[in-house]
């Protein structure tokens, strides 16, 4: 095990991730997509904290800080899906794009 | 050599679940497949020595994932995956995307000439941690708990069924909110 292991899944998670938060028409689906990308940038963190400055606290702040916008982006992502299928019985993003001023 | 087997092991669930999440037809697998990637992160996490973070991943994507299912079957057209569907677009495109950032990542982590390791971990991480969200990064901390207090707010708001103008009429100038349910200050 190395750092660039540990990145190279990190990076691995991110592009899968992005790849479902471009393709998936369903906004919860490309909320998963979010939360794998998150995912990828938490296990980055905590491997740069253990391999480059294991010393400093900034690493383990960075994940306390991911996983909490995991959690707000969960928690909106969902207010969001539930005020749009209200208003128009959808909760796909296609047809959530014309809802812009 | 057991840690550097778990990694793989773990490595290899995390990205082949992610990878699930968007094959299955069933939103309940995806749900699943989601949580087994999310678990093997946070299991990734213990085995860089962050015991404690990497357990609040593990509980927190359960409970995430476990409101997830519910809110998939809830608004999905298809939540059984009885009949098999697309729900992409653009598929190709996104993919080309995708792989190109994670070459350019990928040959960034390889390229790159990463700095010694400085300094030992501290014996209790999870002290230091606690010491410096209440100390140095408090400010972190306060914006966090901030962000927090927003999202219940913010969420509360845009889920609920009744707004301003079912409580006080349409040019809001109702002398007592019409509400369901009497109670709130002063009632």
């Amino acid at each position: 095990m190395n750092l660039e292991l540990f990145l190279l899944a990190a990076a691995a998670l991110f592009g899968v991730g992005l790849f479902g938060a471009l393709t998936q028409q369903s906004v919860v689906m490309l909320m998963m997509g979010l939360e794998l990308m998150l995912g990828g940038v938490i296990l980055a963190a905590a491997a740069v904290w253990h391999y480059i400055a294991p010393a400093a606290t900034d690493g383990q702040v960075l994940v306390v800080l991911a996983v909490t916008v995991m959690a707000v982006e969960m928690a909106i992502g969902f207010a969001v899906v539930t005020a749009l299928f209200r208003a128009r019985e959808v909760d796909m993003t296609d047809e959530a794009g014309d809802l812009r001023a | 050599m057991p840690e550097n087997t778990v990694f793989w092991v773990l490595a290899a669930l995390a990205v082949g679940g992610g990878v699930m999440v968007f094959r299955f037809d069933s939103m309940a697998r995806a749900t699943y497949a989601l949580l087994l990637s999310l678990l093997c992160v946070g299991g990734m996490v213990i085995l860089l020595g962050l015991d404690y973070l990497g357990v609040v991943i593990v509980l927190m994507m359960t409970i995430e994932m476990a409101i997830m299912a519910v809110f998939m079957v809830m608004y999905m057209m298809n939540p059984a995956g009885l009949m098999p569907m697309s729900m992409q677009h653009n598929k190709k495109g996104a993919a080309v995307v995708c792989t190109g950032v994670f070459l350019l990542m990928a040959s960034g982590i390889v390229l790159a000439p990463w700095p010694p390791r400085a300094g030992t971990a501290d014996d209790d991480p999870t002290k230091a941690l606690g010491e410096s969200l209440m100390g140095p990064q408090m400010l972190t901390m306060m914006t966090l708990g901030f962000a927090l207090f927003a999202t219940i707010v913010a969420t509360v708001l845009l889920a609920t069924h009744r707004g301003r103008y079912d409580r006080l009429g349409d040019d809001l100038r109702a002398r007592r909110a019409d509400d369901p349910v009497p109670g709130g200050v002063g009632r």
